[in-house]
């Protein structure tokens, strides 16, 4: 953490502390609008349905329930978080296991041919997943595969590789040429060297990369939605689309649905805040 | 002219001051030891290529031809071009993803700019709220729509009691200003604590000795917003702006899910008719059409804003995280 001149504090601040007032009540109303729809959310879901449709939605629910929840746990959505869970825990295998070495080679090697392939990738940030759903529709149908849990982790692990190796070369790029050195003399060749050295200290890089690559399969939509057609197959996200039509009137049931898609997410999140906010703010940080 | 020095004295200034320095005599020493052959990257690149980039040539490929999804494609020549240039419902949707763009930008940029440059304090309660703020980010697209189509219920959602506070009639997805505007809101209450972050970490590189330079020249608040802050982070609202715009071109979920492109054909933007065209009415070589045009559209438009605001310029990006 960089800590500050203390002598330079005063000065600095005290302009900030100005203009205050102004950012905080902004902050607060922008907190409203952030929590206010996640409260209702709560809400909702531990309201009982004939009341659900009578009430005020921003009154607490007169008489909280979890049936919602037992009828959701009941509507198959187990079948829905493992198969979602299969398709993160692979997208993030996959992507690790191919972007490290992508990486190492992008900060090791300074030939013309790994400039290339980083190229690549650069450009890779720029295909929007909307673009190839048509094309990725004929060749998973031709690769026999429409209809599986491969034909979503494949493409979305491809789709979280671009900013992978992106995140992961900045990671390796703070790594010292001595160390290298030192283990060069030490007559290491290159994969002890990228095992020893380079992915213990791009830690950090590789966790914020897992936890992102995990969020975005979590989370993915349109892949599953094109490529996949059966119940036994169907992940979190399209299991609430479908959902929403069969629960019909039964909103309550629905946002209990919402509420337990995202559990693990939240939890993920409070052991590994730092490694997500970071690699975020590193985005913009140029 | 401070701006145009402004990446220089960030790479000079900021945390770069590590390997740096170190790095480039050892790029002479090509043949060093213990240095990995490209070939390491040829994996991660096949696949990559395979489901990334084969495909994109592939939709280019398919937008020559006529394909219902089960027989094989064949080649129209330029049929579906002529006919998307024709299509007045492309042409709405065009206009409707452009004003949806614009839309969100307008709401996401400055809302998100004041709260990253809020946010970079050091105080505890920044840090706090920060993660709170956070909060939507987590949530998939889908939920979100879900979420927000059930708080949007006239009959018994939120806004039946909130809106008319402040004039919203609660039918608001069945106008049709009010869905795209609904719509616009929606994308940016998720994504809107991206940018923050980014504008945060944008924030926090701007080295203290300025605004103590401004400091003792006088400037008050408002002033080092305008003459310090706004001309440090450029590059920052470039990068959250070519995001913005790429995200909002690509906005399809929230779609599919509250409006279904309705009420008529009033949010049928882009993607949403590409989908509809291609895995709808089974016209999967106009749908490739459709999607060319939407990247080429998406890719000339950030490559427009990186060269305007001679982003470029910069090399080696994220030093100094």
């Amino acid at each position: 953490m960089s800590a500050h001149p203390t002598a330079a504090r005063p000065a600095a601040r005290r302009p900030r502390r100005l203009g205050n007032p102004l950012a905080g009540a902004g902050a607060l109303v922008w907190l409203v609008v952030v929590l206010l729809p996640l409260y209702t959310l709560i809400s909702s879901s531990l309201t009982r349905q004939d009341q659900a449709l009578s009430g005020n939605p921003l009154a607490p629910p007169a008489d909280p329930t979890l049936d919602n929840y037992g009828f959701v746990l009941d509507s198959g959505f187990l079948t829905l978080m493992g198969n979602t869970a299969v398709v993160a825990v692979a997208t993030v295998a996959l992507v690790l296991v191919l972007s490290v070495p992508v990486a190492y080679v992008a900060v090791r090697t300074r030939s013309a041919a790994s400039m290339a392939v980083f190229r690549t990738f650069l450009l890779g940030v720029a295909i929007p997943a909307q673009a190839v759903v048509v094309p990725l529709y004929l060749l998973i149908a031709k690769m026999g595969m429409y209809d599986t849990l491969l034909a979503v982790i494949l493409p979305t692990a491809a789709f979280a590789m671009p900013v992978a190796v992106l995140v992961l070369t900045s990671a390796m790029r703070d790594i010292s040429e001595e160390l290298y050195e030192a283990m060069a003399l030490d007559g290491a060749r290159p994969l002890r060297m990228l095992w020893q050295l380079t992915v213990p200290m791009s830690r950090a890089g590789i966790s914020t990369v897992g936890i992102f690559s995990a969020l975005q399969a979590w989370n993915g939509f349109l892949f599953p939605l094109i490529l996949t057609q059966s119940e036994e197959q169907r992940v979190l996200t399209l299991g609430l689309f479908t959902f929403m039509g069969q629960f019909g009137l039964n909103v309550p049931a629905l946002l209990a649905a919402v509420v337990l898609s995202v559990v693990p997410v939240f939890t993920v999140y409070l052991f590994a805040r730092r490694a997500l906010t970071n690699g975020l703010m590193g985005v913009g940080g140029k | 002219m401070t701006t145009v020095t402004t990446p220089l004295e960030k790479q000079r200034t900021g945390a770069a001051a590590g390997p740096r320095p170190r790095r480039r005599p050892a790029a002479g020493r090509r043949r060093a030891p213990g240095r990995p052959s490209a070939a390491w990257a040829l994996p991660g690149l096949v696949f990559f290529a395979l489901f990334a980039v084969v495909p994109m040539g592939l939709a280019v490929y398919l937008s020559f031809t006529s394909w219902d999804g089960l027989t094989s494609p064949t080649p129209v020549g330029f049929d579906n071009w002529t006919r998307l240039f024709g299509d007045p419902e492309f042409l709405q949707a065009a206009r409707l993803s452009a004003l949806l763009t614009v839309i969100s930008w307008l709401f996401q940029t400055p809302v998100a700019l004041l709260l990253g440059v809020w946010a970079a304090g050091r105080q505890r309660n920044r840090a706090v709220l920060s993660a709170v703020f956070f909060l939507p980010l987590l949530l998939s697209t889908t939920a979100i729509s879900v979420l927000f189509h059930a708080l949007l219920d006239p009959n018994f959602g939120v806004v039946k009691e909130i809106g008319p506070w402040f004039g919203i009639d609660p039918n608001i997805l069945g106008s049709s200003t009010g869905a795209l505007l609904t719509i616009a809101f929606v994308g940016g209450w998720q994504f809107m604590p991206f940018h923050t972050l980014i504008y945060q970490g944008g924030m926090r590189q701007i080295p203290q000795v300025l605004y103590q330079a401004a400091a003792i020249d006088g400037a008050g608040p408002v002033r080092q917003f305008f003459s310090i802050t706004l001309p440090q982070l450029r590059n920052t609202i470039t990068t959250s702006s070519v995001l913005m715009v790429v995200g909002s071109l690509t906005y399809f979920d929230t779609v599919l899910i509250m409006t279904k492109g309705g009420p008529g054909t009033d949010t049928t933007i882009v993607p949403y008719l590409m989908y509809r065209a291609g895995f709808q009415s089974y016209d999967l070589g106009y749908a490739s059409a459709v999607a060319t045009a939407l990247v080429v559209v998406a890719t000339g438009l950030s490559l427009l804003m990186v060269r305007f605001s001679g982003f470029g310029a910069m090399r080696s990006t994220r030093e100094g995280m």
